[in-house]
């Protein structure tokens, strides 16, 4: 417990003591997004009865944060221990593979929940926001944080140079949380965009979110949160078997 | 590739052991296997017992490892990289030894200093340190002098010793054949990935007991019926073998009989470098 304690704890001070770069700049970033796209779009597009525009997009940048930063935290703090060779202080102790792997996604899933309402408490003074089921909301944020974490872990794993990972994260993580219904509603979409969205899992987690907000979903809720927590297990199982196996981390 | 290939070899407990080589002869796969940073295709290693992947947390605690690489975390300080470092091994509320470590290494000074702030000599102690958070019986140290300047080489070999005098069994990879010589009670020479050598350091240098005695003579040209064998010879200057310190007195005789007077002359005994070079076929 104490080993997966300590090495947690090294993963939240990673990114506490640098919090402009790993907090301040993301809230920024979703601020930003809200001006921009509500400025265009407030008025032009009403996605639920009675919803505001900028107060739908508020939960979708909410949870993109969360994503995005979860993702972020493992698989930089990862690839950077294996580049800078500080990588070896963790692997020389008898550290087990699952508390490894348990102190990486819990950090993430941290930094991602610490972002996400950084986000929430800077945007909700510009929006109308109501709270129908505040569960789902904090059951998808907790879910959705540690898939991230996981699969950050992942790509931190198979990622030998920076660029392998910006690749990871520019064409795979960043199409699939833009794409997942942040922006619009997928009815909004044709059908073939909308069978298509269905195929992405940021869409669950983004549409179970806003659920827990407005009390209205494109999917029902318990079906996205089963679907989030099967990904889950299959990333994770993933994620252990390759720790386990010491995959480019002992060769 | 193959890196290592059928080595076979036991420190006993307490002792200071040296592991030479030349570059690539996998003096640092073999420590990483023994740390688990490796693992080996076949055969075993253990930590005083503990088998490195079957008792992984048991051989890990045993043992101390300071890797070659000046690698550091530049998110933390000396003392909370101490801290974490102690908290990988379980241990809480460890900083009555930190605080000693630091101060035997020199460090306590720089306790609150951050990592990245440090010289590379300043890095490399802390490397040490960390290595000794967990007091481990069992310290290996890869090549721990490598770009470190004479005075603080002094200090952690003073440390070193120390650490073996109080029982602890020390393990030493080194590019630096004097250190070797001077610590080391047993040396294992590898040459591609196989032992070439493994005996007391005594039994090393022993083994290879002939003299090497330089002369600067007044003439050209050395009587003959000399003991040994002529290394070199340029003008009046040889370099000679001697297989025993007694040929040395029959040499003298010799050049003596010849009428022929020594300017100059020294004699080498045998040192770990010509047993190295002699067994590995090249310099370190």
């Amino acid at each position: 417990m104490m080993r997966f304690a300590t090495l947690c704890t090294k993963e939240l001070l990673r990114f506490f003591k640098v919090s402009v770069q790993t907090v301040a700049a993301p809230v920024l970033t979703a601020l930003l997004y809200l001006v921009i796209f509500g400025h265009a779009l407030e008025g032009r597009l009403q996605v639920y009865e009675g919803v505001r525009y900028t107060s739908f997009l508020v939960p979708g940048l909410v949870m993109m944060s969360v994503l995005q930063n979860a993702f972020a935290n493992s698989s930089s703090s990862l690839i950077q221990s294996k580049i800078t060779g500080n990588i070896v202080f963790v692997l020389l102790a008898p550290i087990s593979y699952v508390e490894f792997f348990a102190a990486y996604v819990l950090a993430a899933l941290v930094r991602g929940i610490v972002v996400g309402a950084g986000v929430l408490v800077v945007t909700v003074w510009f929006v109308e926001l109501r709270l129908e089921a505040p569960m789902w909301v904090l059951a998808f944020a907790l879910l959705g944080a540690a898939l991230l974490g996981a699969l950050g872990l992942i790509a931190g794993v198979l990622s030998d140079k920076i660029d392998q990972l910006a690749a990871f994260q520019n064409f795979v993580i960043m199409p699939l949380t833009f794409l997942s219904g942040v922006f619009y509603s997928i009815h909004s979409l044709p059908p073939f965009w909308q069978r298509l969205s269905h195929a992405n899992p940021f869409f669950y987690m983004v549409d179970g979110f806003r659920y827990g907000f407005f009390g209205v979903s494109d999917f029902p809720p318990l079906a996205s949160l089963a679907i989030v927590a099967g990904f889950l297990l299959v990333v994770s199982l993933l994620n252990l078997g390759l720790l386990k196996a010491g995959y480019k981390l002992r060769s | 590739m193959r890196a290592l290939a059928g080595v076979s070899l036991a420190v006993r407990e307490g002792e200071f052991f040296g592991l030479l080589g030349p570059n690539g002869a996998g003096k640092t796969t073999l420590i990483n296997v023994i740390a688990g940073l490796v693992r080996p295709d076949s055969g075993h290693a253990r930590v005083m017992g503990a088998d490195v992947a079957r008792e992984y947390r048991r051989a890990r605690r045993l043992l101390g490892v300071v890797p070659q690489e000046l690698v550091f975390d530049p998110f933390f300080t000396v003392r909370e990289t101490l801290r974490l470092q102690a908290g990988y091994y379980g241990l809480r509320r460890n900083d009555a030894w930190i605080d000693e470590v630091m101060h035997h290494l020199d460090l306590t000074a720089k306790a609150d200093a951050n990592m990245r702030s440090l010289s590379g000599g300043m890095k490399r102690r802390v490397l040490v340190a960390q290595a000794l958070v967990h007091k481990p019986p069992v310290i290996v140290l890869d090549e721990p002098t490598a770009g470190v300047d004479v005075e603080l080489r002094q200090g952690l070999w003073q440390f070193v010793r120390r650490l073996n005098r109080d029982g602890h069994s020390i393990v030493l990879t080194t590019h630096y054949l004097e250190e070797a010589e001077a610590h080391c009670q047993r040396i294992a020479m590898l040459k591609d990935g196989r032992i070439a050598a493994l005996d007391t350091t005594r039994n090393l240098l022993g083994s290879f007991s002939g003299l090497e005695v330089r002369l600067h003579l007044d003439r050209d040209g050395l009587p003959a019926g000399l003991p040994g064998r002529v290394l070199a010879a340029d003008g009046t200057q040889f370099r000679l073998r001697l297989a025993n310190p007694a040929d040395l007195e029959a040499a003298l005789a010799r050049l003596r009989e010849a009428g022929v007077t020594i300017r100059e002359m020294e004699v080498h005994p045998p040192d770990l470098e010509e047993v190295f070079l002699r067994l590995t076929g090249r310099p370190s």
